[in-house]
Order: C-alpha cells, then sequence, then structure tokens
C-alpha cells in the first residue's frame, strides 16, 4: 500500500547515519589507535589511524607498570558479588511490592521512589562517616557491595514488569495450594526472567564503571579497581599516552561484550523504565 | 508493628483476622531483606544528612548545634553562588541540546533499513562506557596544543583556538559537550520506543491524506511524543544538576573553580574540608532543587492531562 521509500532517500540516509555515527564514535576509535602508538606518535598530524607499526607492546606494559591483572579481578569480584545480592534482594522485594496486599505497603513503596529523586551527594558523607565509624568497613570490598546492593532502582524496576504478571494466574496457583514463597519461585521468578536480565545487565555496567565509590571508599593498592587503575597511569605516568588509552581499552572490553551480547535487554529495560516511570 | 495490627483490624470480615495477618507478614517477609540493606544504607544517612546540616561538625569532635549558620556561610560564600549559576548554565545547556539532538536521532533511526541496529548500537555506545576512560580520550582530544579538536579548528581557521580544560573560560563548554555526547544515547532510545509505540495506521492515515514528512511529524507525532518528552526533559534536568563523575574525571572542578559545580561543592567540603555542615547544607540545597523541579514537572505534567 505504502509508496517503497525512492533509492536516493535511502542513500542520503545512510550518508547522513554513517556521518553521525563516525563523529559518535570518533573518540572511541581515536582511543583505539592511540593505543597502539608510541607517545611520541599520539598526536601526529595527519593521523594515522591505523598505525603501520602498531606498538602491541603497550598491552603488555599496562599489567606491568600497575597492578592491572589485581584490578580486574577485584573489580569482576564487587561487581559479580553485588549482582547476585541485588537480583535476589530486589525481585524478592518487586513481588512483594506488585502482589502480597498489606497495608502500609504503598506508602513504603512511595519512600523508595522518593529515594530514587534523593541525590547521593546528599548523603555520600553521612553514609561514609557511618562505614567509617559504626561498621569500620572503609577500605574493604565488603562496603562498595553492600553500597549497591540495595539500589531502590532494582526494586522499582522489577516491580514494574512484576506488575504485569496476571493476577488470575497466581490466584489459580493459590487455590491449587501452593504458598506466595512457592508461588514466587515457580511462577513469578520465571516470569521475571527479561527483566532480571536487564537488571543483571545494568547492574553489572554500573558496577564495572563505578568510579566515585572506590575513590572515596578504597586506600590500599591491592584492593583498587580497574577505573582506579586508569586514574594511576593517569596520575604517575600522565605522558604515557599510548599506555592510558591501552588501558582504557581494556577497560572497556567486559562492557562492550555484556552490551553487545545483551543490547536488547538493555533497550527493553531503558523503554520500559522510561515510559512507564 | 504498628502496620501489622491496623491490618487485623480494618481486615475486612470476609479475610478474617488471622488470613490478613499472615498475608502481612508474607508481603513483610519479602521486603525485608531489601528493606534492612535500604533502611541502613539510604534511609539513615538521608536523616542524618538532614541532622547535620543544622549542626557544626568535623567528625571527630562533639557536634555542636548552629542554626541556620551553615546556610547563611554557604549563600554568602562566593565559590557556592558561582557553583550554583554553573550548574544552572551546564543544565540548560545539557538539557535542551541533548534533548533535540535525542529527538532527532530517534526519528532518524526509526526507519526500516538495513543495518539501522548497527547506529543505533554505535550511538547509545557512549552511554554505557565508563566515565574514566571517556574522560582520559576526551582529554587527549581537547588537548589545547596537539589535541584533534584544536588541529580540525585551525584547519577550518580559527588562529588561535581555547585551551578547553586547561581554561578558566572554556572548560565548562568541554564538559557540557562531553557530558551530551556520553548521554544523548539513552534519550534516544527512549524517543525510539515512544516512537515505535504509535500505531502506524495513525501515520499511514495521514500519509493517504496527503500530510507531508514533515506535517506528519509534527501533526501526528509530536503531540503523541509528549509524555516521553516529559519524561526526558525531567531526568534530563535531574542528571544534569546531580552530574558529578564524568566532571570530575574530566577536571576535578577546575582549573581553579571554573568546572565546579553544586556537586562537586559538596564533595569538596565533605572529603577536602570535612565540614560535616557546611557540606550537608549545600546538599540540602541540591535536594531542594531537585525535588522542586521534579514536583513542579509532575504538576505540569497532570495539568497537560486533564
Amino acid at each position: 500500500m505504502l509508496n517503497k521509500t525512492p533509492a536516493w532517500k535511502k542513500a542520503l540516509l545512510y550518508a547522513v547515519l554513517i556521518l553521525i555515527c563516525a563523529i559518535t564514535l570518533l573518540p572511541l576509535v581515536w582511543m583505539l589507535s592511540a593505543s597502539l602508538k608510541l607517545d611520541k606518535d599520539v598526536f601526529r598530524i595527519p593521523i594515522e589511524w591505523i598505525p603501520s607499526n602498531p606498538a602491541w607492546s603497550n598491552y603488555r606494559r599496562i599489567w606491568e607498570q600497575v597492578p592491572m591483572l589485581r584490578f580486574t579481578f577485584n573489580t569482576f569480584k564487587v561487581t559479580i558479588i553485588t549482582t547476585i545480592i541485588q537480583v535476589f534482594t530486589c525481585s524478592f522485594a518487586a513481588y512483594g511490592f506488585a502482589k502480597c496486599r498489606f497495608r502500609g505497603r504503598n506508602t513504603l513503596f512511595l519512600i523508595y521512589v522518593a529515594t530514587i529523586a534523593v541525590p547521593w551527594q546528599v548523603y555520600m558523607l553521612p553514609q561514609y562517616t557511618m562505614m567509617n565509624n559504626v561498621f569500620h568497613m572503609v577500605d574493604t570490598h565488603a562496603v562498595l557491595i553492600l553500597l549497591h546492593s540495595f539500589d531502590a532502582f532494582g526494586v522499582f524496576l522489577l516491580r514494574q514488569f512484576c506488575m504485569g504478571i496476571p493476577d488470575e494466574l497466581l490466584e489459580a496457583a493459590r487455590i491449587d495450594g501452593l504458598s506466595e514463597y512457592g508461588i514466587y519461585r515457580k511462577i513469578v521468578l520465571p516470569q521475571m526472567g527479561p527483566s532480571i536480565a536487564t537488571l543483571v545487565i545494568f547492574t553489572f555496567v554500573s558496577n564495572w564503571n563505578d568510579f566515585m565509590g572506590p575513590m572515596i571508599y578504597l586506600n590500599s593498592t591491592e584492593l583498587k579497581t580497574v577505573q582506579l587503575g586508569i586514574r594511576m597511569f593517569m596520575g604517575q605516568y600522565s605522558t604515557e599516552y599510548g599506555l592510558i588509552m591501552a588501558a582504557s581499552v581494556v577497560s572497556l572490553i567486559p562492557v562492550i561484550i555484556v552490551f553487545l551480547v545483551f543490547q536488547k535487554q538493555f533497550v527493553q529495560g531503558i523503554a520500559t523504565s522510561g515510559l512507564k516511570g | 508493628m504498628a502496620v501489622k495490627e491496623k491490618t487485623a483490624t480494618l481486615s475486612t470480615p470476609k479475610s478474617g483476622m488471622t488470613l490478613s495477618r499472615r498475608r502481612t507478614l508474607v508481603g513483610v517477609s519479602f521486603i525485608t531483606p531489601n528493606f534492612v540493606g535500604f533502611f541502613v544504607l539510604n534511609l539513615i544517612p538521608i536523616l542524618f544528612a538532614l541532622l547535620l546540616c543544622f549542626n557544626r561538625w568535623d567528625g571527630y569532635n562533639p557536634m555542636e548545634f548552629a542554626g541556620l549558620d551553615n546556610f547563611k556561610y554557604i549563600f554568602t560564600h562566593k565559590v557556592f553562588q558561582q557553583a550554583v549559576f554553573k550548574t544552572a548554565v551546564f543544565t540548560a545547556f545539557s538539557v535542551g541540546i541533548t534533548m533535540l539532538l535525542s529527538l532527532g536521532l530517534a526519528v532518524l533511526i526509526n526507519q526500516k533499513l538495513k543495518g539501522i541496529g548497527i547506529f543505533r548500537t554505535a550511538i547509545f555506545f557512549p552511554y554505557v562506557a565508563s566515565v574514566v576512560a571517556v574522560a582520559a580520550v576526551w582529554q587527549m582530544l581537547f588537548q589545547k596544543d596537539m589535541g584533534l579538536i584544536n588541529e580540525v579548528l585551525r584547519a577550518l581557521g580559527v588562529a588561535d583556538p581555547p585551551g578547553w580544560f586547561a581554561s578558566t573560560k572554556w572548560a565548562l563548554v568541554g564538559v557540557i559537550v562531553v557530558n551530551i555526547w556520553k548521554n544523548m544515547g539513552y534519550y534516544m532510545i527512549i524517543y525510539l520506543a515512544a516512537l515505535q509505540d504509535i500505531p502506524s495506521s495513525l501515520v499511514e492515515a495521514g500519509m493517504i491524506d496527503g500530510a507531508s514528512a514533515w506535517q506528519r511529524f509534527w501533526r501526528i507525532k509530536w503531540p503523541l511524543l509528549r509524555n516521553a518528552t516529559f519524561f526526558v526533559v525531567m531526568m534530563l534536568t535531574i542528571n544534569s544538576f546531580k552530574s558529578f563523575d564524568l566532571i570530575y574525571a574530566l577536571t576535578e572542578g577546575g582549573p581553579g573553580t571554573a568546572t565546579t559545580l553544586l556537586s562537586q561543592y559538596i564533595y569538596n567540603q565533605s572529603f577536602v574540608s570535612w565540614d560535616y555542615g557546611r557540606a550537608s547544607a549545600a546538599a540540602m540545597v541540591l535536594f531542594a532543587i531537585v525535588a522542586v523541579i521534579t514536583l513542579f514537572q509532575f504538576r505540569l505534567e497532570k495539568k497537560l492531562s486533564d
């Protein structure tokens, strides 16, 4: 019924899109290119986008000059534990808020949602003081894990998905004699699969990329994370541009992999939290 | 457990007291694991901040009641006044430009073309890239003498391009550029989802009636994008006011106080000066601004949808 888009229009559209993407990706392409150059060549004009003599040694030296391997391990550890706790407690609470009826539920949920709007800067100092003076947890990985494991946004996100599960389904299960916990485990959890995937990806990426948390809480070198590792390069070897870029490229790889594999969940997650929020 | 008792007395005769109480217990048990963490790690610190802003404290010596002294101090502190002003400038530009770009990109990407997914991925990627890595590369691109951006500007005939992050005048501009670049993909996805929710029959009807692409957008799609626009503007405004990591990674608030926005000011009062009262007072100002914007925008939305 509809006219097909004329070929010239298509070509123009492609040209515009390619131009936009080229501009958007330029900093990242430049990063990759610079990571394979010697420091003296990084800023040479005209730019040699694909270095004719790639300095692969940059990728070897980043592991030798600062304990990057240790940092990578630390980051994985914190990220994975946080993600597990987050998924478990958030999906539990989401079911409680979406499908269990009891008084005070809506008020409690409102408090949750309201805290999402409170900027972290408002309470980062009291939080730090509490961690320091009461729990004596400053300079441990546990503090980073605790900080990110009970995020109100996760509860909010999963609750939105949970609301979509038809009540009849749960009612039928209740009549069949399943307890609320049984319903959660056997019916709700499997249905929440896609939304949990979304939460896992968001948690993974935000923890992997977290910079302020580790910066405020970690002092010991052996506890530091990848993001602090790059900052160390920038502080100690500020003119070794090739090395800084190589470390940056390495730090992006896990996120790139997760992003490309789970892109669909990412997009769905944003769309859902966005339009129903 | 006042909540529980209330439920018992108010429960309908049909459900019976025990069932209602059981339900409450079950519901509470689902929420408890998360709530304990949430209560200790978020709620208590938030309430503590509320207390701190009226007190004088350095974290060691006994706390002293200070009334409104902390607020008096920050409101007359030139760095604070500048921080508020700069935050407003940063927010105005970030919100306006990001919204327009993300809408434009969403319209462009919302086409049935081969390989369109690749373009979407490319534009979205900066959003998931770490601020540290992103800041490292942009610092080099904005480098005064050798950076790519100034090379391009010189090639275009700008004799004396700015020093960007090394210049008190231009650092804020640089920070805004990077901020827009990093976040536009996220808002594009929100617009894209909203565009795809528009029934194609509506657009087709417009086509049959002979509306041009331009008219179809402004007369049919734009009004239907109102909710998405509302959400985008609200999120953008709040996120711009809160903006911290990226700016810290790029400039640490400098040079001087050139990019010291409100969040950076709070950070400096906290972890540089260790002045709990002033830090919390500044934090309350940030919170008040964010809260007022949120309430205002919700009001506006209600008014519009009535």
